[in-house]
């Protein structure tokens, strides 16, 4: 805490070889695919289901138009339908997060943070 | 506007939300003390404070006065412009908030310049975000303007501009004194109210319509004289070829803008965690989405019970369709409620884009670049205080100034350079183990350069046709032609610009620093060597 006004941020505590270490170990390793193997699937597919979206409601309005019950149509659905995806990209990204990313993240700072003790 | 509604009864309920906040941001000053506590709060709020101060920082007048008037008057498309605000806060879950926390100490340039040349990325980070700062408080400040007109009865230029210039005064005055601390709270503040105003008027609408949207909706066409158009897309963007790839470029730079915005990125530092940022964006993204989910109500409300000519008609045009939706419901009081969280919305949105600006100056210009870091900590905050105190007066002069312009253009535009000139290097830098200084400088100079280049030669700032009912061009300069892109929004060409550019760039250099990747890389996935959390 004493040290919090120091610039520049890189004067923290693990030194560059724990760092290095760290880096080469199998269980950062492990890491690094689990986030990346969540992340970028999900960026790709979020990003894909919004343009198609996107170019759906700016090229097939009469599709978009069609009604389904009432004055609610196919437009209105899918769009209600980002909201939920969503929601639903954010709930699972918390539970994968909690479950498989948050231990091993956990015990790799707690190892570093200790070394230099 | 003048016959309905009472002047007085909406300064007086701001009134009272001014001195509640400024006794708030009194009281929680008195532990600023180190700059972590002026800059980043002292890292101690909570996941879920975070996430309401989040929102309330993110939902400008834009988005409240904005999105319930542009369904109020063009229907399924005002929603649809709502649906980028939205998902584009997956990117900053997936991919940013928990990195950035871990990397970084204050600003978008701790991160970007962790393993790379410290001053020129320094400066150019500083740069983009000062950019952005810029285009975003235009726009607030110019909505400032119109909202006074419209709520409380400020008809004339002088009248708006004092007000410009208190709401100005009042927002540096939060900065100044409350730092990130006082800014929180005024954001958190500002959340639940604005928040709890839209849901009761959702739960009036809906109840008004037996809680049945399709009624709803059925109804507002009804009012429009049976225009089935609105409740179908294209019925605002779809004029022409040119008006439909305008409205991609649109959904473009609002999907990928929000997570290179710097004051929402610079409130990621204010949690002890990135388990604490990956919580706060997750209440971000759920009062977010359920702020959207009202404003179609809203829209559709405003649209069956005020109709559009009415709302056309007002002073503050579109933008006056959920004050006079709240008049109609609740008469004189709900208005003058709604009128001060629209207040309230400007007054916040605006100390957290001061607050960033400053730091930016301050911490990355001024204490790393000019000083190379050998100076003591007071002495940043005291030019982050100074700075602040001159972006407000370039604020209330701006405000002035673009009194009359298009906000929600203003506000695509921050969006727009925001995805161009930030997000890139962003990514970049916590996912490319190549990437290098060179690359970083290309990226964000080229895409800010590619961004504001295509703004001014775009037909916003010059050159559409005039209109034949107001005799003015809508562009932003009367009298001249000069421009030749034809979109208002440049996302769609300075996007791809400042990505393939910062991947050009890179390639252009052999600098590598493998420490450093490794030093960051496990930082900003374990959190080891984080900030940590200000104890007092």
């Amino acid at each position: 805490m004493a040290h919090l006004d120091d610039p520049p941020p890189e004067r923290s505590s693990p030194t560059a070889e724990d760092y290095e270490a760290a880096w080469a170990s199998p269980e950062f390793i492990e890491l690094r695919r689990r986030v990346r193997s969540f992340a970028f699937p999900m960026t790709v597919a979020f990003m894909a289901w919004y343009f198609l979206y996107v170019l759906l409601s700016t090229y097939a309005v009469g599709f978009m138009s069609t009604r389904i019950a009432g004055n609610i149509n196919i437009g209105l659905v899918l769009g209600l339908g980002q909201f939920a995806s969503t929601f639903l990209i954010t709930w699972l990204y918390i539970r994968h997060a909690d479950r498989k990313l948050d231990p091993i993240a956990t015990e790799l700072r707690n190892g570093l943070e200790a070394v230099q003790r | 506007m003048t016959d309905i509604g009472n002047p007085a009864v909406n300064i007086t309920i701001f009134a009272v939300f001014v001195i509640a906040t400024l006794f708030i941001v009194l009281r929680v000053s008195k532990t600023n003390k180190t700059a972590a506590d002026y800059y980043a709060g002292g890292r101690a709020f909570t996941g879920q404070q975070n996430g309401l101060a989040i929102s309330g920082d993110y939902l400008s007048a834009a988005s409240f006065l904005g999105i319930a008037g542009a369904v109020a008057i063009y229907g399924y498309d005002g929603f649809l412009y709502s649906i980028g605000f939205l998902v584009a806060w997956l990117v900053a879950l997936l991919l940013v908030a928990e990195q950035l926390r871990n990397t970084g100490r204050f600003t978008m340039a701790d991160v970007v310049s962790y393993r790379l040349r410290q001053r020129p990325v320094r400066t150019a980070a500083s740069t983009t975000t000062l950019a952005v700062s810029f285009f975003y408080l235009l726009a607030q400040m110019a909505g400032a303007g119109g909202l006074v007109a419209l709520l409380l009865g400020i008809d004339g230029q002088g009248g708006q501009r004092v007000v410009i210039g208190v709401v100005g005064a009042i927002m540096v005055f939060y900065v100044l004194v409350g730092g990130m601390k006082g800014t929180t709270w005024v954001q958190i503040i500002k959340a639940v109210l604005l928040v709890a105003g839209t849901a009761v008027m959702t739960v009036w609408v809906m109840a008004k319509h037996n809680f049945n949207l399709s009624a709803l909706m059925g109804a507002a066409v009804d009012r429009a004289g049976g225009l089935e158009e609105l409740l179908e897309p294209m019925n605002r963007y779809g004029a022409s070829g040119t008006s439909k790839l305008d409205f991609i470029s649109l959904a473009v730079a609002l999907v990928l803008g929000t997570a290179g915005l710097p004051h929402v990125l610079m409130r990621f530092y204010t949690v002890p965690s990135a388990k604490e940022a990956r919580h706060s964006v997750t209440w971000a993204i759920a009062i977010i989405g359920l702020f959207y989910l009202f404003s179609l109500v809203l829209g559709y409300g405003a649209g069956a019970l005020v109709g559009s000519e009415e709302i056309l008609n007002a002073p503050g045009g579109v933008n006056s369709a959920a004050p006079l939706l709240a008049y109609e419901l609740g008469g004189t009081l709900l208005l003058g409620i709604i009128a001060a969280v629209a207040f309230a919305t400007i007054l916040a949105v605006v100390a957290g884009l001061t607050i960033t600006a400053s730091a930016s100056f301050a911490h990355d210009i001024y204490a790393n670049v000019i000083k190379k870091g050998q100076m003591r900590a007071n002495d940043e905050v005291r030019v982050a205080r100074i700075t602040a105190v001159v972006i407000g007066a370039v604020a209330i002069g701006g405000g002035i100034v673009a009194a009359n312009q298009n906000i929600a253009f203003l506000v695509a535009l921050a969006f727009a350079v925001a995805a161009s000139a930030n997000l890139p290097v962003i990514l970049y830098s916590l996912f490319w183990k190549r990437f290098n200084t060179s690359g970083a400088l290309w990226s964000m100079y080229g895409g800010l350069l590619t961004a504001v280049t295509l703004i001014v030669f775009s037909p916003a700032v010059s050159g559409k046709p005039v209109d034949p009912a107001t005799g003015r061009s809508p562009s932003m300069i009367q009298g001249v032609d000069f421009h030749w892109y034809p979109l208002d929004n440049p996302g769609l060409v300075s996007i791809p610009a400042g990505f393939f550019l910062g991947w050009l760039g890179t390639r252009l250099s052999k600098e590598f620093n493998q420490a450093k990747y490794a030093e960051m890389e496990v930082r900003s996935l374990t959190g080891a060597g984080a900030e940590k959390e200000v104890q007092h």
